[in-house]
This record gives structure tokens, C-alpha cells and sequence, in this order.
């Protein structure tokens, strides 16, 4: 039966976490804004336990039998970066248990590493200077020497890469064989050869570590590669390989654009609070003819912000019901990426001196937005993905 | 499961997927092709609305009791219907549509000697034309203040005066509900014939919508009986976004028609040794066309499923209709322009889409969901 309204689990859900951003969150906005990524947010060990409780309970409430609709993990996962990012993007992503490594190191430890390694905090190292959308390109090698991985290249823009406690890193184990090679490697900080060169200094996130990593002589135990060690022997399965890595993209990409649902929505309820005192309300009856130029663009942000979410929902629905969603993933991101972007532009120029003002938050919603746009695929990366799906087309012709 | 337990689900009912492959057929076979001879003739083909009767659409939302089937009123059912026929052809989805518009008013506010008049007059084995007429011609159209006016007699009949205009099918009409400000009282819906007396009719011309037979219509001192108001609790505020979902479900099959041309033309038409859809500056409008109508769609749907549940849809339903106002006439002009100066000529139809999908800014209440 079509429904788009949210079960009321997934309500109180979502309401838990909108309290807890506003309780917990966004009193720390500005500070870590200002202090930068001096220091880890304090605040965020306690604050991440008190989340991952109420995660553990969320997430286990679906009991739909097989076969039958479900809201399931990737829904609530949506809803809670939402959520989160409604209260701070830059502090959602130093939250110590989100570290986007994590999911992977999770899926495929055995026990004895997930001992071994102790409390996870782990980022994630892909992007390379000379790698970024291309990450088939990376030129950072892994070479098995006795029962050792010896790592050599350089990473940069980690998220967590400073803060974290783990490093996944991606590397080739044969540049020649192209994408298949491709393995990723979980690397214990401390571990001699890795070397944290430099932070950036952001536009946005600033609450948020952004590192750079050099791999020289970097070596690990050989059952730090995560999954499948086996190189795939033919083309074919060479690409199906590779594939799967890129398949994660299809769960993450709604995650990600969630967060362009939060900051705009952020955005948003700020810039209606303040112009309720301006005597300016939204009325979803009022005839076009009647509207002045800022409520028209209010409106058309709410629309496109209705518009981004049920993507969002829709491509989290059909991940949680095991549906290929690679092209609705993109659709939600590419939305998501750019409404979350314009919507929190708009309202800084709404409100005017306000906005543009470090004494409201506007304009840092602003500056965190941007970055909404770019990574996890670009706008442009996530177009190239929805055109090649709609027009039947392999990236050899549409590049 | 209680209400507030139900889940998240994009599954249109077995039913319903059973009604779309059927309407998609109808839509294909029977409009789609006929679509640009019925622009250039300005009427309908010959014996089309005959046809849609075999797609038992009136018969649904009317109870057994009264010749119908008894499916009850199902919004969304009545969006995914609108969606699959538009695709087809927007003005012969309204021509076809336009009586159960005025079926599934009458349903949710109509008195019990309405709805079996009503019944009697629409459900029949032959098309039966039908409209509702709520706006009103000029700039700046408001649904919510009406010039149109009913003033009640001492004997509690009303004399209605005023103009309106795209009224669908006019003189032909054999039932019309019209709507008018009736003082204190608000917005009341009166049904008449449209033979009345003190009503005249003129034939409209638009830049789009042409084979729909669209007039302007003037109330002179019409008298109705108060027998023809529709109840007392008749709501034009939630009549309104019904009328809004049902004009962005309109949107949505039209651009959907609209992505169906130009996705085929883009990988055929070849410049500079290959064909235009490997340039991304092609590629990514292509992209963005189909990303926004997916948007548009989730919002349809999800405003009609909020009706269905009986929930407040105000918002919902203003906001899938400013973007398929937005982005129905985005996708309509990218259409044309994918083309070149091939959409720009009446050899293809993005133009005709083009004009066609214009008027979703201005059409009100002549569908609902």
C-alpha cells in the first residue's frame, strides 16, 4: 500500500534525535566552528555513548517477516543523519562511533581482530592528490612481504583522519590490474610508516579533522586486509569485484545526502523563526498572485526540500528491501547535495545582515553545506551515474 | 497494526498494478498516437471518450447500491490513473477524467439524492460529458475568493451570477458543478445542467490543451433549488489540494512522455561522429529531467496517500503543485530544447508537451484525486 508517512517508531525515533541535536549539539556549534580541529570535542565521547544506546534500540524494532515491507537499517540510518546534521554537520562527523570506517572494519572482522583493535574509530583514506572521483586511479600499492603488508602512499582528505584510532586505507595490490587490485587495509595508528602530515583548514566542518596521511614502509599483519584477498582472475570478474566495492556507495549515498536534508531543514526552521517576528508566516493555501518575493522562495525551498527528502526515503526504502537502487541512490545524493547547498545560500540572503552575521548560525550552515555537494560524489559524478542509467549507457560512452 | 504503525511502502496494491497496465496500454494505443492529429484538428478523435468507458473509471468510487463498483474513494488510485493516461496525452486525460472529477466531489460531499443522480447520469454505458467549474477568467485567479456568486432567496434557493472559464465539454455538459461565493457561507458547489437557463457558453482557445473542448461560461441570474448545493460540510479548502494533487499527477505523466521522446532522440541523433547523448551537456539535463519527476512523483504520491489516510494534505499538496508548476514546464522547455530546432517544429511532439504542460499553472479543480 503506498504510504510516504514515516511508521511512529521511526517518529519517536527521529524526535529523540532532533532533541538530542538541539540539547546536545548545537550548544557546541560555534565553539568547535571557532576552536577549529585543535582538539577532540570532549563532549562527544558521552554524547556518542548516549546515541549509540539509542541506536542499538532503534534499529532493532523492525520485525517485518520475510518477504514482507520493511523500515528497515538503511531508513533509520537516513532519518538519524538527518537528524544529527539538523544539529551539527561538522560535529556529526567527529562523533567518535560514526567514523565512516567503521561499517567496513564491521562487516568482515573476526572476532579476534575486533579484540585485537579495541574501541573502533575508524576513517576511512581514499581520495590521494591525484585520485579523487576516480578512485579506480589510486596509486597507493600494498606488497605482501612474508606475512606483512608493506603500504606505501599518500592519502588526503580523511575525515577523522587525525582524531580516528584505525585507518582504512585503500591500496593496489597490482597497479596493472587495474580496479580488481583494490583492497582496503585497516592500519592501527601508532603503527611505524604512518605519518599524519597536515590537517586542512576548511570552509566549513570546521569541528570536523580533515587529514592528510603518508604511507612509507607502512607495514601490518597480513590479516589487516579487509574481505577477500583473492585478485579476480578474469576481466570480468575483475569488474564485478570492483563493483561491489562501488555497490557500498549505493547504501552511503542516501546517508550522505540525509545530511543536505538536515543542514537545509536547519536552515530553514532558523530563517522562519526569524522572520516570524517580522510577522512573515508560511500559509500552504495562499494564492501565487498573493505571495511577496521572499514567501515565494520559501516555498520553493520547502518544495524542494520535500522533493529531496522523499528521494532520500525512497532510495533508503529500497536498499532496506534488497532493490537496486544505484540510480535512486545518485538521484537522492545529487538533490540532497545541491538543494542542501542553494537552501542554505538562500536563507543567508533572506536575512540579510542577520544572516551573514556570526551572531546566528546561518551562515555557517552556509559554509558547512558546501562540502554536502562535493563529497561521497559529486553533483556531477552522481548526474554522470543518472544519465548513464536512464540512457542505457557504459562509461566507456557517456565519460 | 494500528494506523500510525503503517510502514514506509513505494508497493502500489495488486489491484492497482493490475488498473495501470491497463491505463498504460489505453494510453499508448489509443492517445499517445493520436495526440498530435487531435492538436492540429483541435478536438478530440472521433469516438475516443466512447472508449475510455471501457476502463470502468466512473464506476469506481460508486457504491454498488448505485450501479458502481464500490472500490470506495482512493486518491491514490486516482493519481496513478491520472499519471498513466497523461502520459499519453494531457487534454485527452482531462477530457476523460473531467466526469469523475465531478463523480468523486459529489461522493465526499454530495447529499444522497445527489450521488444517485449523479450516479445515474455519469455511470452509464456511453461517455456522458462532465465538468467541474471553479475558475474564473483574468489575471490573478484566487480559489479562495471566488467573483462567482450565489445569493440565497427567501425560499432558500439561490440565484447564481458571474463568469467562468475553462469549462470543460460547456453546452455539451450534461451535468456541470460549479462553484461560487455564496456570502458568509463560503465557497458552495451547486450542480446544474448545462442547458440552465441563464447560462451561455463560448468557446475557449488556449495555447495548449487544444483537443480539449474548453469554454468560457457566463450565470445570468441563474436560479437553482437549494436541492442542488452540496452538503453543509463540504470543505473547499481540502477540494482545492485534491485539485492540486491531481494537476501535479498530470505534470508527471506528461514529463514523463516527455523523457520518454527525448531519451531515444539524444542516443540517435549523432553531431561531431557521435550521438549527443555522450556529451554530458546533454547527458546531465537528461539527468536532471528524470531526477526532478522522480521528486515530483514521491510528492504526488505522497500527498494522495496523506488524503487517502484521511490526513490534513494542505501542505503536501500545495508543494507537489509549485513543483509541478516549476519543474513540469522545466522539463517541457529542456524537451524542446534537447531537440533543437527539430522540437521547436510540429514534426515532434516536445512542443506540443511544451504548451500543454504551460497550463498547470493555471489549471484548478477541473481534476481531483
Amino acid at each position: 500500500m503506498i504510504n510516504l508517512e514515516l511508521p511512529k517508531r521511526l517518529e519517536d525515533t527521529r524526535a529523540l534525535l532532533r532533541q538530542f541535536s538541539a540539547g546536545g549539539l548545537r550548544p557546541l556549534s560555534r565553539k568547535y566552528d571557532l576552536l577549529e580541529q585543535q582538539a577532540m570535542p570532549q563532549e562527544l565521547y558521552d554524547l556518542g555513548k548516549l546515541l549509540g544506546g539509542g541506536r542499538n534500540r532503534a534499529a532493532g524494532g523492525s520485525e517485518e517477516p520475510a518477504g514482507a515491507n520493511r523500515n528497515g537499517n538503511n531508513m533509520f540510518m537516513v532519518l538519524s543523519s538527518a537528524e544529527l546534521c539538523w544539529g551539527d554537520v561538522g560535529l556529526f562527523l567527529a562523533l567518535p562511533n560514526v567514523g565512516l570506517g567503521n561499517a567496513a572494519v564491521s562487516a568482515v572482522a573476526t572476532d579476534e581482530q575486533k579484540e585485537e583493535w579495541g574501541e573502533l574509530f575508524a576513517s576511512m583514506a581514499i581520495t590521494e592528490p591525484g585520485a579523487g572521483s576516480d578512485s579506480a586511479a589510486i596509486r597507493t600499492t600494498a606488497v605482501l612481504d612474508g606475512d606483512e603488508w608493506v603500504i606505501n602512499g599518500e592519502k588526503i582528505f580523511v575525515t577523522s583522519g587525525y582524531r580516528s584510532k584505525q585507518v582504512v586505507v585503500w591500496a593496489s595490490l597490482d597497479l596493472k590490474l587495474g580496479k580488481a587490485a583494490i583492497k582496503s587495509f585497516l592500519v592501527p595508528k601508532g603503527t611505524p610508516g604512518m605519518t599524519v602530515t597536515r590537517v586542512e583548514h576548511k570552509l566549513g566542518i570546521r569541528a570536523s579533522d580533515t587529514a592528510q596521511i603518508v604511507f612509507e614502509n607502512c607495514r601490518v599483519p597480513k590479516a589487516n586486509l579487509l574481505g577477500n584477498p583473492e585478485i579476480a582472475k578474469t576481466a570480468e570478474d575483475r569488474k564485478k569485484a570492483f563493483g561491489g566495492v562501488m555497490q557500498t556507495f549505493d547504501n552511503t549515498r542516501p546517508m550522505v545526502a540525509a545530511q543536505g536534508l538536515g543542514v537545509a531543514r536547519a536552515a530553514l526552521d532558523l530563517t522562519l523563526e526569524l522572520l516570524k517576528q517580522k510577522g512573515i508566516e508560511l500559509d500552504f493555501e495562499k494564492s501565487y498572485h498573493q505571495m511577496s518575493a521572499i514567501e515565494s522562495d520559501l516555498y520553493d525551498m520547502e518544495a524542494d526540500y520535500e522533493a529531496a527528502r522523499l528521494l532520500v526515503l525512497k532510495a533508503a526504502w529500497m536498499a532496506d528491501n534488497k532493490q537496486p537502487n544505484s540510480m535512486n541512490a545518485s538521484m537522492s545524493k545529487a538533490k540532497a547535495g545541491r538543494m542542501g547547498n542553494q537552501v542554505a545560500l538562500k536563507c543567508v540572503e533572506i536575512c540579510g545582515q542577520l544572516g551573514y552575521s556570526k551572531a546566528q548560525l546561518l551562515e555557517k550552515f552556509a559554509r558547512d553545506s558546501k562540502i554536502i555537494d562535493i563529497y561521497e560524489g559529486t553533483q556531477q559524478i552522481q548526474q554522470l551515474i543518472i544519465a548513464r542509467q536512464v540512457l542505457g549507457k557504459g562509461s566507456s560512452e557517456l565519460k | 497494526m494500528s494506523d500510525t504503525d503503517v510502514l514506509f511502502d513505494l508497493t502500489p496494491s495488486e489491484e492497482q498494478q493490475m488498473t495501470r497496465e491497463v491505463m498504460r496500454r489505453f494510453a499508448r494505443e489509443e492517445m499517445a498516437a493520436a495526440a498530435r492529429p487531435a492538436d492540429e484538428a483541435g478536438a478530440l478523435p472521433e469516438g475516443f471518450l466512447r472508449k475510455t468507458v471501457e476502463l470502468g473509471l466512473n464506476f469506481m468510487p460508486i457504491p454498488e447500491a448505485l450501479g458502481g463498483v464500490g472500490a470506495g474513494r482512493s486518491p491514490v488510485s486516482n493519481v496513478l490513473n491520472t499519471e498513466d493516461l497523461a502520459r499519453g496525452d494531457m487534454s485527452m486525460a482531462i477530457a476523460a477524467l473531467a466526469p469523475l472529477a465531478m463523480i468523486n466531489c459529489v461522493m465526499d460531499y454530495g447529499t444522497d439524492a445527489q450521488k444517485e443522480e449523479v450516479s445515474q447520469a455519469l455511470a452509464t454505458a456511453d461517455f456522458t460529458p462532465a465538468a467541474m467549474a471553479l475558475m474564473e477568467p483574468g489575471i490573478g485567479f484566487d480559489a479562495r475568493r471566488l467573483n462567482t456568486s450565489a445569493v440565497r432567496q427567501s425560499d432558500g434557493s439561490y440565484v447564481l451570477d458571474g463568469a467562468k472559464s475553462m469549462v470543460a465539454f460547456g453546452p455539451q455538459a450534461r451535468l456541470l458543478l460549479v462553484f461560487a461565493a455564496s456570502g458568509d457561507a463560503g465557497t458552495q458547489g451547486f450542480i446544474l445542467s448545462g442547458d440552465s437557463a441563464g447560462v451561455s457558453f463560448e468557446k475557449e482557445d488556449y495555447m495548449g490543451l487544444r483537443p480539449l473542448p474548453l469554454y468560457a461560461m457566463t450565470l445570468d441570474k441563474v436560479a437553482v433549488p437549494a436541492s442542488a448545493r452540496l452538503r453543509d460540510d463540504f470543505d473547499p479548502g481540502r477540494l482545492l489540494s485534491l485539485g492540486k494533487i491531481a494537476t501535479a499527477a498530470l505534470a508527471v505523466g506528461t514529463c514523463q512522455a516527455v523523457l520518454d521522446y527525448v531519451v531515444p532522440y539524444v542516443k540517435e541523433r549523432t553531431a561531431f561522429g557521435e550521438p549527443i547523448s555522450n556529451r554530458q551537456a546533454v547527458a546531465f539535463m537528461v539527468a536532471d529531467m528524470a531526477t526532478e519527476l522522480e521528486g515530483l512523483r514521491l510528492m504526488v504520491y505522497r500527498a494522495a496517500a496523506q488524503a487517502e489516510r484521511g490526513l490534513d494534505c494542505t501542505r503536501a499538496a500545495f508543494l507537489a503543485h509549485r513543483n509541478a508548476v516549476k519543474y513540469g514546464m522545466k522539463i517541457g522547455t529542456d524537451g524542446v530544447q534537447l531537440l533543437g530546432g527539430h522540437g521547436f517544429t510540429r514534426s515532434h511532439p516536445v512542443e506540443m508537451y511544451y504548451r500543454n504542460l504551460r497550463a498547470l499553472a493555471m489549471l484548478d479543480g477541473m481534476l481531483l484525486a
